[in-house]
C-alpha cells in the first residue's frame, strides 16, 4: 500500500472493533486503502509524518480518519485537538467514534473541530450497518478536502 | 422522548428549498426545516436576535455558499468563532465542486461539504442522506436554550 494513497485512517485499540470495521467497508468495496493505527501516538505520527511515516507527505491527507476516544499512549480527545489545531492537518475530516455517549464528550469534541461524533452500536448487526453508512456518507456523499498536491498540479495544467 | 430535529437551511433560491423540503417530507425523524435566503439573516437566525428572538438553535445547518448580503464562508466563520455556536454540524450544500472552495470550507470549520446536484433525482438523494446521516445516526449535541 502506498503509504501517500491512504483513503481511511482508523484509530482503534480493539481488536474486534477493528476487525468488523474492515469487514464492513469491504463489503462495501470501501476499503482499498486503510491504515490501521492502534494508540494516540501512532495516529499523531502518520497524521504529522513523523516517526515511521516520514515519507507521508502533508499533500495527501487520508479522506478520513475514525478516531476512537479512549487509546493507549496519547488519547483521541489530545489526538483531535492537535489535528484541528494545525494549519496543515485541519482540513482533514475527523469523526470521533466511541461507546459511551457522554454529553460532555460530545460538545467538546464538536467545539474542537470534529467533524462529527458516532457512537458505536454494541450489537453486532447494528455496527455493521452503522459503518457502511458511515463509510458510504464520508467516502461517497461528502467530497473530502483536495489534496493540495492535486489542486497544485490542476493549476499548472490550466 | 426526544423533540424533533431542527434543520436551518441557508439558501437563496426558493426552488431549492422547497426541493429539500418534498425531499424530507416523509423523514421518519419529523424534522423540522427552517430556511433563511441570505447570510444576515442567517446569523439573526442562528443568534435568535429580531424577528427569530423566539426561534429555537438549530441542531444542524445545511449552507450554501453563493448568498446576498453575507457569503456562506462569512456565515461559516461567523458560527465557528462564536462559542456558543460553533459546536453545531454546518454542511456546505453547494454547486460549486472547485477544489479551491472545498478546501477553504474545510479549514474554516465546516464539518462537511455535499455537492449540490443538478438533477432532481440526485438532489434528493443528497438531501435525503444528509438529514439520514445527521439525524439517524450521528450524535449532536443538546440544544442549549
Amino acid at each position: 500500500m502506498n503509504p501517500n494513497e491512504v483513503d481511511i485512517l482508523l484509530v482503534d485499540d480493539s481488536q474486534d472493533d477493528i476487525d468488523l470495521t474492515l469487514h464492513a467497508l469491504r463489503a462495501e468495496n470501501l476499503a482499498n486503502s486503510i491504515f490501521v493505527a492502534r494508540d494516540g501516538e501512532e495516529a499523531l505520527d502518520f497524521l504529522f509524518c513523523s516517526g515511521p511515516h516520514t515519507q507521508r507527505s502533508f499533500d495527501r491527507p487520508p479522506k478520513l480518519v475514525l478516531l476512537d476516544l479512549k487509546l493507549p499512549k496519547v488519547d483521541g480527545m489530545q489526538v483531535l485537538k492537535r489535528v484541528k489545531s494545525d494549519a496543515r492537518t485541519k482540513i482533514i475530516p475527523v469523526v470521533l467514534m466511541t461507546s459511551s455517549k457522554e454529553e460532555q464528550d460530545l460538545v467538546i469534541g464538536y467545539n474542537l473541530g470534529a467533524n462529527s461524533y458516532i457512537q458505536k452500536p454494541v450489537d453486532f448487526d447494528e455496527f455493521r450497518k452503522a459503518v457502511k453508512l458511515l463509510g458510504l456518507y464520508w467516502l461517497v456523499v461528502n467530497l473530502p478536502p483536495v489534496a493540495t498536491g492535486k489542486l497544485k498540479a490542476a493549476k499548472q495544467g490550466q | 422522548m426526544k423533540t424533533a430535529p431542527e434543520l436551518l437551511i441557508v439558501d437563496d433560491n426558493p426552488a431549492d428549498v422547497v426541493l429539500a423540503r418534498e425531499a424530507l417530507a416523509g423523514s421518519a425523524r419529523h424534522c423540522q426545516i427552517n430556511s433563511v435566503g441570505d447570510g444576515v439573516e442567517a446569523l439573526a437566525f442562528l443568534n435568535r436576535t429580531g424577528d427569530y428572538a423566539n426561534r429555537v438553535r438549530p441542531d444542524l445547518v445545511m449552507l450554501d455558499l453563493n448568498l446576498p448580503k453575507k457569503d456562506g464562508l462569512t456565515v461559516l466563520a461567523a458560527v465557528k468563532a462564536d462559542p456558543d455556536l460553533r459546536c453545531i454540524p454546518v454542511v456546505i450544500f453547494s454547486t460549486s465542486q472547485l477544489g479551491g472552495d472545498i478546501t477553504r470550507s474545510y479549514k474554516m470549520g465546516a464539518n462537511c461539504y455535499v455537492s449540490k446536484p443538478g438533477n432532481l433525482h440526485d438532489y434528493f438523494s443528497a438531501v435525503k442522506s444528509i438529514e439520514e446521516f445527521w439525524f439517524g445516526f450521528a450524535s449532536l449535541p443538546e440544544r442549549g436554550e
